[in-house]
């Protein structure tokens, strides 16, 4: 692992920036977002699953001409699956990037607290 | 059928040439260990979002989906649902953390803070057996959709071949390429020829589902009533439960085990696709973390769209097609795709036009596993290479240029490998190695990359049992499960040696893979390393000193 390694004061850049609050900062608006999401959409990914294996009945009740519950839910799963991906851009644009990159130039220029 | 024929082989013929003169320009591109592993991480996010399209839709998710859905209706939806969802884990856990932290291999972030060669081992077994399932799969499936696209049937003959030596060439023409692409063009090669794959394929699906739509006015309603009629399974048709789950009556256990089964399956399919080593190796490709998010982004938006399509297409094979002629074409409903290709053309412009269509959507069906065998010959070599000999035998001594000259030899080995076993394995039941391969990424793989990514505490013997234990858990309880003996429809029909009821292991393998990592660790008496995790963390969540 060769990395251009910025010329170190003291310490190791990384454990420093590691340790500090903006850091944690950064860690925390990461996890805060994507663990929840993947928790939830996997439930909800389970539950259609589950559904569709142990509630036949619910799922092919008729909900307009010949489509169903189960078409719907399914497609659903889709529209899911595309706003999440929507919202973490936008998120990830907007919290996680500029943090990121002043963290990084901080880390790259050894100039980290 | 003959004009057809004639002009898939010449279609066919055309895309090869293309993805030839592709691949030879990309090795005059191909200097260093980059170019060769990651094309010289220079693709856009749009150009590694078609490229995983290219790479992620298999033949089994073409002509396999499309084919479900013909012959069982709902289920091949609620199949391709779990091969869509599954972009998320890779999308919010994995791909611009992988893409911060490592440099051409999934073992690069795997070993980032342990120790080298065991974690890089267990690593380079895992990348090479998911590799090499995956390929079996496409391959043999290859050498069966020859015959049938081709129309070639028991006891005719083809350009003086019969049926099983045209299978036993194309089994040996797909491999060749594939090693052509890998060991020529390295990953730049390859990722065009994805790109181009992907290209094809959604224009073909798209023109398609056109067509079947414009039949039925767009009115969704009234192609699934015709397909659920034509079905001769009625309403049941459109609803879960015909292949997957499936209610046995005066059988409780056996519901309940098949319905058990559904939930294995599904669970593999999400959590497997973003522990694939062919997947993770493609985030590399692209110059930054944004541009790994934004690759993902737009595989969803080509995978999901593509998904969406397969509804039209299978549904349309259904009612336009009908189940019988598919069955009788190939009990396992592969066919279906140039089955709805070819009624359509005849449907819209006659006998030539009947004749096109299927020519088109039969060369577009060989692109698909050309990009896919590619795809996982890459990797597989990248992995030997760089985790393997570079990192375990040389100890990172080796040079670029001797680990490029190592991974194009492991191409080429693999490829024949692969060959061989395909040839072998071509007369027996095979299609469950895709699940397979989905369950090992999910109960080895994923464990030992989401522990290392987010578990301060996680160490090498942490890895090492994550990896060992979710690929040999998952493979154990396949090979003594019904898809492998005790079955009729087994891959060893003749022998019974099978206790383990469920035919996707995940629901018992994932769990246990995690377990293993936790277990590994905490038993272990080596501490983890604080100062390399601050490194591995920094580094994932801010790009700085990414490669």
């Amino acid at each position: 692992m060769s990395t251009e390694a910025p010329p170190t004061s003291a310490a190791n850049p990384y454990l420093a920036t590691q340790r500090s609050p903006e850091f944690a900062g950064l860690r925390r608006a990461l996890r805060r977002f994507v663990f929840p999401m993947t928790v939830a959409f996997f439930l909800w990914y389970a539950l259609y699953v589950i559904l569709s294996a142990y509630a036949r009945g619910f799922m092919s009740l008729k909900l307009v001409g010949h489509i169903n519950v189960a078409l719907v839910f399914g497609l659903l799963q889709f529209v899911t699956t595309f706003l999440i991906a929507w919202l973490y851009e936008r998120y990830a644009t907007r919290r996680l990037e500029p943090v990121a990159e002043r963290l990084k130039a901080q880390v790259e220029n050894g100039d980290a607290q | 059928m003959t004009n057809a024929r004639a002009l898939t082989i010449v279609l066919f013929v055309i895309f090869v040439l293309v993805t030839l003169v592709i691949t030879v320009w990309a090795s005059r591109q191909t200097r260093d260990a980059t170019d060769f592993y990651a094309g010289g991480r220079s693709f856009s996010g749009f150009q590694n979002g078609m490229a995983i399209g290219g790479d992620y839709m298999s033949a089994a998710s073409f002509l396999g989906i499309a084919g479900i859905i013909a012959l069982y209706g709902y289920d091949g939806f609620l199949y391709s649902i779990g091969f869509l969802v599954a972009w998320l884990v890779a999308l919010l856990l994995v791909a611009e953390l992988l893409r911060n932290s490592g440099k051409f291999t999934m073992a690069d972030v795997l070993a980032f803070r342990m120790r080298q060669r065991p974690v890089r081992t267990a690593a380079a077994v895992s990348t090479i057996t998911v590799s090499i399932f995956y390929l079996l799969a496409q391959m043999v499936g290859a050498g069966a959709l020859v015959a049938l696209l081709l129309g070639i049937h028991e006891g005719q003959t083809f350009a003086g071949m019969s049926a099983e030596t045209a299978k036993v060439a194309t089994i040996v023409l797909v491999g060749a390429l594939m090693i052509i692409y890998v060991t020529v063009g390295g990953m730049k090669g390859t990722t065009y020829v994805q790109i181009v794959k992907a290209f094809l394929l959604m224009t073909g699906a798209i023109v398609m589902s056109l067509l079947v739509l414009g039949i039925y006015k767009f009115n969704l309603s009234t192609l699934l009533g015709d397909a659920a009629a034509a079905s001769g399974k009625g309403e049941a048709f459109l609803e879960p439960g015909l292949r997957y789950g499936v209610d046995k009556p005066g059988d409780p256990t056996g519901t309940l085990i098949s319905k058990i089964d559904l939930l294995s399956l599904g669970i593999a399919l999400v959590l497997g696709t973003a522990g694939l080593p062919h997947i993770l190796i493609r985030f590399y490709t692209v110059p930054s973390a944004r541009a790994a998010r934004k690759s993902v982004l737009w595989a969803i938006g080509i995978i999901g769209t593509f998904y969406l399509l397969t509804l039209a297409l299978g549904f349309g094979a259904a009612a336009l097609v009908g189940g019988e002629s598919i069955r009788a074409q190939d009990a396992a409903g592969n066919t279906a795709a140039p089955q709805l290709a070819q009624a359509l053309g005849l449907h819209f412009m006659g006998d030539l036009g009947g004749a096109v269509l299927l020519a088109v959507i039969a060369a577009v069906a060989f692109a698909t596993i050309l990009a896919v065998v590619a795809g996982l010959t890459l990797a597989s070599s990248s992995s030997l290479a760089h985790d393997f000999y570079a990192n375990v035998i040389k100890r990172g001594q080796a040079t670029e240029r001797q680990e490029v000259s190592v991974a194009r030899i492991a191409a080429f080995v693999i490829g024949a490998i692969s060959i061989v076993l395909a040839i072998f394995a071509q007369g027996l039941n095979v299609a469950f190695l895709v699940a397979l391969a989905f369950a090992v990424a999910a109960s080895g793989n994923l464990p030992a990359i989401l522990y290392s990514l987010f578990w301060r505490r996680f160490n090498t013997s942490g890895a090492v049992w994550a990896i060992y234990g979710g690929l040999i858990s998952a493979v154990v309880l396949v090979f003594f499960s019904p898809v492998v003996s005790g079955a009729s429809n087994a891959m060893f029909p003749n022998h019974d040696w099978q206790w383990f009821p469920l035919s996707n292991p995940g629901i018992v393998s994932i769990p246990l893979g995690f377990l293993c990592g936790w277990l590994g660790t905490v038993l272990s008496r080596e501490p983890a390393d604080e100062e390399k995790y601050a490194e591995l963390e920094v580094r994932a969540l801010t790009g700085a000193g990414a490669h």
